[in-house]
């Protein structure tokens, strides 16, 4: 976390851009907001534990209520570099997609994570296209960005449990267009990913259906 | 009246009391206990009236009485049991609305305090 943050402090945003840190504490054991509030970073704290959808939706709310143009989703436990931050805006830029995803596997730099875990995104890979008819490579990757539109979208509805391959599908049906670029990404080097042994067979199931309803179901 | 008819009456009556009292102290919201009222007062039904499950038995077309017992019973648990997991559902999609209310509020709070 410090070391994040000071990272995102110090990093240069492309000309107009104003940014501000927004950290969301889910209820974390260790002394998350005093750290952030050293960075002078927002800290949403979640008086309850809801989970990464429902704090991610508390950023992207945080985000619809002060008008923000964008909004960048970034993991805590570092394993997404500030400094590839930057790629996220400028393939916005250059696309003008609703929402951009960083992905680990275009140029397949970086950490690549385990063998198990590589056939799961395979296998989301290979859903969503059933699902969406879009071909998105890490569909479980959490190093997004938001467009307005898609803020406004996610902040209405956002799945709580494994969020990033459900909403690809919800967003690509409301009619979002979503853009990957080639990030490279770094191994974890705090806490515990929520996805372990069997737990993993129920996120696979659990995805699974959940992409399928959210694929037949229709939004007003 | 048989032994097991004042049984069961006395038990139904006894359990429909409790619902009551349930209510009236705060402790059961009205349309849950539209259920338990109405099960109860079936079983009361059928303690008075002890021909009823024969009766009802051959109107369904079932063979053996229990059966019928069994199957409207499961049936009717099964119902009220995927009404409680909608139940615990919105519950559920509320709680998240509330505390994502109350961070993004105790952030504006302490935005306040500081201006």
């Amino acid at each position: 976390m410090p070391a994040l943050l000071s990272a995102l402090a110090t990093i240069t945003l492309p000309r107009y851009y104003h940014s501000e840190i927004v950290v969301i504490n889910d209820c974390s054991a260790d002394n998350t907001r005093v750290i952030a509030e050293q960075y002078k970073a927002t800290v949403l704290d979640l008086p309850i534990n809801l989970g990464i959808g429902g704090a991610v939706q508390t950023g992207l709310l945080y985000a619809l209520h002060n008008n923000f143009n964008i909004a960048i989703q970034i993991d805590g436990d570092g394993q997404h570099p500030p400094s590839e931050l930057v790629k996220l805006i400028n393939h916005y830029e250059t696309t003008g997609a609703n929402l951009i995803i960083g992905s680990r596997f275009i140029k397949k730099q970086g950490f690549q994570s385990s063998f198990f875990r590589r056939l799961g995104i395979k296998y989301f890979h290979w859903l969503n296209k059933v699902f969406t008819g879009q071909s998105i490579f890490d569909s479980t990757s959490g190093f997004r960005l938001f467009d307005k539109k898609a803020i406004g979208l996610a902040a209405a509805y956002y799945p709580d449990e494994y969020p990033e391959p459900e909403s690809l599908v919800f967003f690509s049906k409301a009619g979002l267009t979503i853009s990957e670029t080639p990030v490279v990404m770094a191994k974890r080097n705090g806490g515990q990913s929520s996805i372990r042994n069997f737990a993993s067979l129920y996120y696979c199931i659990k995805v699974t259906i959940a992409m399928f309803f959210s694929s037949i179901r229709k939004y007003s | 009246m048989a032994r097991i008819q004042i049984i069961t009456i006395i038990v139904s009556l006894l359990f429909l009391f409790y619902i009551a009292r349930l209510i009236i102290k705060g402790r059961l919201r009205e349309e849950y206990s539209i259920v338990w009222c109405t099960c109860t007062c079936i079983l009361v039904i059928f303690s008075f009236w002890r021909n009823g499950l024969a009766v009802m038995s051959k109107l369904f077309g079932v063979f053996e009485p229990p059966n019928l017992i069994f199957t409207a019973c499961i049936f009717a648990i099964l119902v009220y049991l995927l009404h409680l997991s909608v139940v615990a559902s919105s519950l559920h999609k509320q709680n998240k609305q509330l505390a994502q209310d109350i961070a993004l509020l105790k952030q504006e709070v302490k935005n306040l305090q500081h201006k």
